[in-house]
């Protein structure tokens, strides 16, 4: 087998990796709109706020520090601390587990009943008004994350697989994308358990189903609905401690979110496989499109080839791979 | 029942022509499920014809096979004497059959004018450059079929609504209202799909001279389907009897109220 | 007591669908339309209190501008209720289409008019808009939003690669030629202020009258009933696809209008990511939705909001406070962020239907009872 063969398994293998992270995105937005039908746009924003702010917890800095000072010409920076990783993760989603209750009590509660539209429009506002605050609270500046996970090549593989044909130099896989798809696979294992096997798993499905029954046998929305953003805000920090270790902490962590779009549009709103399947999907699909045609027509077709793809599939399939046709009753 | 397909007075001397529309041999199948099996009936110009038949008999169905929304997988519909193409729902509306709705299909963002004015649609014709120029030919046209407009809400006696968002009317009058914008259409066939759910005594006494009055008026053909018994046998020229999915019954109001098949559907004698 | 409806008659039902059916809203017409058409050019022209130009510029020029492209969006976003994310592609489309038409030599005419240029570029936008409004039958809602992104990252990712667009300049920027309207310099950067700021006012309201005019008859009205119920718009006749399409069409002819408009009139010079990127079809979307969605009203004043609040927060923060940029920056985005919350839940038809609510009370003013 020839060089070029190995190459495009090496893109494809890559690939898949990073469809697994747009997954890992994409599970959010899932979680949130089965529960409670919003589609949530600012699920990578979130990210990029739970990754801001476990950097911030981690080095000690002080939050705010850039508007306090700006206020009362004071010059704080940092307390002066270090928090150890775990502590810190578990502290930002603390503040994620907070943030779902400002989000219940602020907004939720005043839009039930609204039309999917507004409610999708609402999120967008909260997509800006944390984008900012944000970056009021911990800095625009672009952080290092660093939570101990191994990063660059894997060297191992790469020797090992380099004499598999002539001109082929051995796989390039990143040991940070390996640990990120294990990852996913423990996260997504966990929440098919949780979701199918514990009474609060039920209650979700019993609200996704038909939130007016699922009133009527004693559950409650509202608490449902914390659950489910707080679980999404969960997720957000995962994908955004992936992206993040990975990229660093900055602004276009919240634009690579965008792309599960296009993969929920693949995989339909509402299954969690499908959010898998359409991730894989799309990060293939882009990377090999970027390999075999990119260079003749200028590159950089990642930044629209998934949107395209799943716009042309949608006009043939419009309920996604694993939605049911769905017939209109009149 | 008069088997020809020559036209007759009516005891009211209303004059009851030719068939308008022939439904011949439809089935309509969801899936596996057979909503609507091998029926044929006819709708004469200027009757009023009821479609009757306990829940789940398939009359819905029936009414959305002839507007559109449901392609059947037989049969044939002949329309002013032609055989119909598989059409979309739009285009039948521009063949001049219009309808309501079961559960009120109003246009919840506009006014009760506004409503009734789409109704008005099909007949508009200015382009859009002169929509956008408005002064000229389009503020005619829009003048000219206010007008009609006007009428039609005369006529529904809803005058003090005209300028009231349809959200905020109550049941009764937003089902008038929907009737206005039917009529406004000026329609050759009017489907009308429970016109009266829902509604008190009184305000299905009003619907009913509403109905009446449009036939009797103008000359509308219409189609109804209707649950309570007393209004359909009081105001149908002839009424078809669905039961699970199948005709069981064609005729006269004293005719349907005598058929042994009819009276068995509606009392649960057990289907063999 | 003094703004009422009551003793004054319509006698024509022209008279009655008129745009300003009470008699004290047309003179407020009158009197704005004069002040911006004759006093503020005069105030730009004598450059009163020195800043002509930062008026102009800060001001005047992108309120204008986006108020045309923000009519455009709310004709298919609040009128015929298709969410679209694309606004930013489409304005890039209308830019690139007057970049290139003002480099073309044609033949036997040589240089287009600019007005005509403005208008072919609309006309190219909306060809674009239909194309990528074709899914719009089969897909609504959010996945349609979705599916405009499509067309928002491709577009910018095609003028940014292609050379040709660009007309291979080393920058991979464009830049506007000087052009004149009736002899007046309108664009490049010694064409004076009253000059731009005329012909955007006057290309304001002459969309801001089509968009009234084509939302107030048949068209428009068949546009909202595809909002507001697309099944029953059926049965009334009305053509799903071709409705949906002719609002993608006019709206994305606004937008494409305000796209050339921003390029070579406010602008100058322009690079596709950073003039037209996603930030600005969001910022659009706000303004519709501040405004009011529905209204053409509420997109100018949405326009307006959307162009001054970022501005008067830089003065207070930056001015006055001397406060860094950026925080001024961040804030600008949680105020935002905020404000369309806020809207969304209190009041979802935007400002236009808080200055329709004050306008109901005055009605009775001052006796409410």
């Amino acid at each position: 087998m020839s060089a070029d063969f190995f190459y495009t398994v090496e893109v494809i293998i890559n690939g898949l990796m990073t469809g697994v992270m747009y997954s890992l995105v994409a599970l959010g937005f899932v979680l949130i709109f089965k529960a409670s039908g919003v589609f949530n746009y600012a699920q990578g924003v979130m990210a990029l706020f739970a990754a801001m702010t476990l950097v911030g917890i981690q080095t000690g800095q002080v939050p705010f520090a850039h508007l306090i000072n700006t206020i009362f010409g004071t010059h704080l920076h940092k307390f002066g601390w270090e928090v150890p990783t775990l502590l810190a993760i578990l502290l930002a989603l603390g503040v994620m587990i907070l943030f779902a209750f400002i989000v219940e009590r602020y907004i939720l509660k005043h839009l039930v009943n609204q039309d999917p539209i507004i409610l999708f429009m609402a999120t967008i506002g909260l997509a800006y008004f944390m984008e900012g605050f944000g970056d009021l609270m911990w800095g625009s500046e672009i952080k290092n994350l660093d939570v101990g996970l191994p990063q660059g090549g894997n060297i191992w593989l790469e020797n090992a697989t380099s004499d598999w044909a002539d001109g082929f130099y051995g796989f390039y896989l990143d040991n940070l994308d390996m640990w990120a798809t294990a990852i996913a696979v423990v996260l997504v294992a966990s929440l098919i358990v949780f979701s199918n096997y514990t009474k609060t798993g039920r209650a979700l499905r019993a609200v996704a189903d038909d939130n007016q029954a699922a009133l009527s046998v004693g559950i409650s929305l509202r608490t449902i609905w914390v659950i489910v953003w707080s679980l999404a805000g969960f997720v957000a920090l995962v994908a955004g401690i992936m992206w993040g270790a990975k990229s660093g902490v900055q602004f276009s962590l919240s634009l690579i979110a965008l792309k599960a779009l296009p993969v929920l549009m693949l995989g339909g709103f509402t299954s969690i496989p499908g959010a898998i399947v359409g991730g894989m999907i799309i990060g293939v699909g882009e990377k090999l499109f970027e390999f075999a045609v990119g260079p003749y027509i200028g590159g950089a077709t990642e930044n629209w080839f998934a949107y395209v793809l799943a716009l042309l599939f949608l006009v043939f399939r419009p309920q996604g791979l694993f939605g049911e046709k769905i017939i209109e009753r009149v | 029942m008069n088997a020809t397909a020559e036209s007759y007075v009516t005891e009211d001397g209303r004059t009851i022509g030719a068939p308008v529309m022939e439904v011949k041999n439809i089935t309509l199948k969801f899936g596996g499920v057979t909503a609507i099996s091998n029926i044929s009936f006819d709708i004469r110009e200027g009757e009023i014809r009821a479609i009757i038949g306990p829940n789940g008999a398939g009359k819905s169905s029936m009414l959305n096979v002839i507007n559109g929304f449901y392609h059947p997988q037989e049969g044939e519909i002949w329309f002013h004497g032609e055989k119909r193409k598989p059409m979309k729902p739009y285009q039948i509306a521009q063949q001049g059959i219009a309808r309501t709705f079961q559960n009120i299909a109003l246009f919840k963002g506009m006014s009760t004018l506004d409503n009734i004015m789409t109704g008005r649609f099909t007949h508009m014709k200015t382009n859009m450059l002169k929509q956008a120029i408005w002064k000229g030919p389009a503020e005619r046209e829009e003048s000219l079929n206010r007008d009609i407009v006007e009428h039609v809400i005369d006529f529904l006696e809803i005058q003090a609504i005209r300028k009231t968002p349809v959200g905020r009317l109550p049941y009764g009058l937003q089902k008038r209202v929907e009737l206005g914008r039917a009529l406004a259409a000026q329609p050759k066939l009017l489907l009308l799909d429970e016109p009266m759910a829902g509604m008190n005594v009184e305000e299905k006494e009003d619907m009913s001279r509403f109905i009446l009055d449009v036939n009797d008026e103008f000359g509308t053909t219409i189609a109804l389907i209707e649950h309570d018994m007393g209004v359909v046998m009081d105001i149908s020229d002839r009424v078809v009897v669905l039961d699970y999915g199948k005709k069981i019954g064609d005729g006269t109001p004293d005719e349907v109220r005598n058929n042994q098949d009819v009276i068995d559907a509606y009392l649960g004698v057990a289907h063999d | 007591m003094f703004y009422r409806e009551s003793g004054d008659f319509k006698t024509t039902y022209a008279k009655d669908t008129q745009t300003f059916p009470i008699k004290l809203d047309r003179m407020g017409y009158y009197v704005i339309l004069a002040v911006a058409l004759i006093l503020v050019p005069i105030m730009l022209m004598k450059d009163v209190g020195g800043g002509a130009n930062y008026w102009t510029n800060a001001i005047f020029l992108p309120f204008l501008i986006w108020a045309v492209a923000s009519i455009g969006l709310n004709i298919l976003v609040g009128y015929c209720g298709q969410l679209s994310l694309g606004s930013g592609g489409f304005m890039a489309v209308g830019a690139y289409a007057s970049y290139k038409l003002m480099t073309w030599d044609v033949p036997f005419i040589g240089e287009l008019n600019f007005v005509v240029v403005v208008i072919l570029s609309g006309v190219i936008t909306a060809g674009v808009g239909i194309l990528f409004g074709l899914p719009s039958l089969r897909i609504k809602g959010f996945y349609l939003a979705v599916a405009t992104l499509a067309a928002q990252f491709f577009l910018v990712w095609l003028f940014n690669k292609v050379p040709w667009f660009y007309n291979y300049s080393a920058s991979g920027q464009i830049s506007v030629p000087t052009r004149s309207v009736l002899g007046f310099q309108v664009t490049g950067a010694t064409a004076a202020p009253e000059a731009k700021y005329l012909l955007c006012l006057v290309i304001l309201i002459v969309v801001a009258l089509v968009a009234r005019n084509l939302t107030r008859g048949r068209i428009g009205r068949s546009w909202m009933a595809i909002r507001d119920m697309d099944i029953a718009a059926e049965i009334i006749g009305v053509a799903p696809l071709k409705t949906k399409l002719s609002a993608f069409g006019v709206s994305s002819f606004f937008i494409g209008v305000a796209g050339a408009l921003f390029f070579a009139v406010y602008l100058g010079a322009a690079e596709v990511g950073e003039a037209f990127g996603i930030q600005k079809s969001f910022l659009l979307l706000f303004m519709v939705i501040i405004g009011g969605l529905g209204s053409i009203f509420g997109s100018i004043v949405g326009a307006a909001f959307m162009v001054l609040m970022p501005v008067l927060l830089k003065n207070i923060m930056v001015g006055h406070l001397n406060w860094a940029t950026d925080i001024a920056a961040h804030f600008e985005f949680v105020i935002v962020g905020a404000l369309i919350i806020l809207f969304l839940i209190l009041e979802p038809h935007g400002l236009a239907q808080l200055w329709r609510l004050l306008k109901d009370k005055l009605r009775l003013w001052p006796f409410p009872h």
